[in-house]
């Protein structure tokens, strides 16, 4: 295992994350725990992103219920290699229902952001693409420089599916760009901004 | 008429759109209703974990969803239930109960008998069906207390509801 190998890996995951988010305003934006919720958070708050602050394991079946209830809408999940890890079954959850309109992204830098930098599986063996293709999402891939970037943004961002992609990003120590902690508020004005002022209980 | 109707009935009239699911012997009838009826997205999961943040997306889009499983899949969810706990997520849980009445598999038992202290502590309301006629009154009143209330509540459907499994012994 090189566990050191992420740290010159080209993508840059804040410069990433602005070309995802940033393409269209409609798109409903999930977030796992960690760097990828301050992320997306770092290309501007906004009341339809939803960052999770706990529930590790969850963000990829919380966009599987978003994009099944919205089948209009874009659902973009971005999260890390290691809240990927926890929850593949999802990957074969979110196979058996296909939905559309569901584009999920792994910011993979092959550590443990948060705890101190630690290797994930995905710095020894583990190839998260390939787990979701052999559960049965039909459009995988892996982008490594900025050139597989701009080959697959189009297919995130627009291609039917689920389509699911690991993005291997630099290993980094970066500002923390927190968004708001109060999961009622995130809730509820994500919910407003969706589906109008009388969806708040 | 079996007691599983009662809560295809309540959850027709509760507007529910996403029943998520881990296959089980007791749910058995009400998951094939479920997948039979096209208002219904009926969801298999891995695990019941996956289906609480199933259906916290559910709700930020706007339609109801619930929760059908095993007593042993609630201690498969202790962690995820933060997720609705904290941003007061509308989740009802249905759980057909283990290790309980003639339970012939003692591997059930630990799970069993502690599902309803387990939810207590982690916050979810619980209210427990042992006769096939209450089944659908309580059924109405879990689903009503997370959809107005915004709050977890689990309706525990006791192992006597449920055919006694022997294994062929």
């Amino acid at each position: 295992m090189d566990d050191r190998r992420s740290e010159t890996f080209p993508l840059r995951r804040r410069e990433i994350v602005l070309r995802l988010t940033r393409a269209n305003d409609e798109t409903l934006v999930i977030s796992g725990l960690g760097s990828t919720a301050w992320d997306i958070t770092s290309a501007g708050d906004r009341d339809l992103n939803f960052p999770l602050w706990g529930a590790m394991g969850g963000a990829i079946s919380l966009g599987l219920g978003l994009a099944l209830a919205q089948p209009q809408r874009r659902v973009l999940v971005i999260t890390g290699d290691g809240e990927t890890l926890m929850g593949m079954g999802s990957f074969a959850t979110v196979a058996m229902q296909a939905p559309e309109n569901l584009s999920i992204c792994t910011f993979d830098n092959e550590r443990y952001g948060e705890t101190g930098m630690q290797s994930t599986h995905t710095a020894a063996k583990t190839d998260l693409a390939g787990v979701a293709a052999a559960c049965g999402i039909a459009t995988t891939g892996t982008v490594r420089t900025q050139d597989d970037f701009e080959a697959a943004l189009p297919i995130i961002l627009q291609a039917p599916g689920p389509v699911y992609h690991v993005i291997k990003v630099r290993a980094e120590k970066l500002d923390f760009v927190l968004p708001p902690k109060d999961g009622v508020h995130l809730k509820n004005r994500f919910r407003q901004a969706l589906l109008g002022d009388g969806a708040i209980l | 008429m079996d007691w599983w109707t009662g809560i295809y009935e309540a959850i027709k009239q509760a507007d529910v759109r996403q029943v998520a699911y881990v296959p089980d012997a007791g749910h058995a009838a009400l998951i094939e209703a479920c997948i039979a009826d096209n208002g219904i997205r009926a969801i298999a999961l891995t695990t019941e974990e996956e289906g609480v943040a199933v259906l916290a997306g559910a709700w930020l889009g706007g339609v109801r969803g619930a929760l059908l499983m095993q007593s042993s899949g609630v201690g498969n969810c202790i962690n995820m239930l933060s997720l609705a706990k904290t941003c007061q997520f509308p989740l009802p849980l249905f759980v057909t109960m283990r290790g309980q009445w003639h339970e012939f598999n003692p591997w059930q038992y630990p799970m069993g008998q502690t599902t309803g202290d387990t939810l207590n502590t982690a916050g979810v309301q619980t209210l427990t069906a042992v006769e096939p006629d209450d089944v659908g009154a309580m059924a109405a009143a879990t689903l009503d207390h997370a959809f107005t209330g915004g709050g977890m509540s689990a309706l525990l459907l006791h192992q006597r509801l449920a055919p006694v499994k022997t294994f062929g012994k």
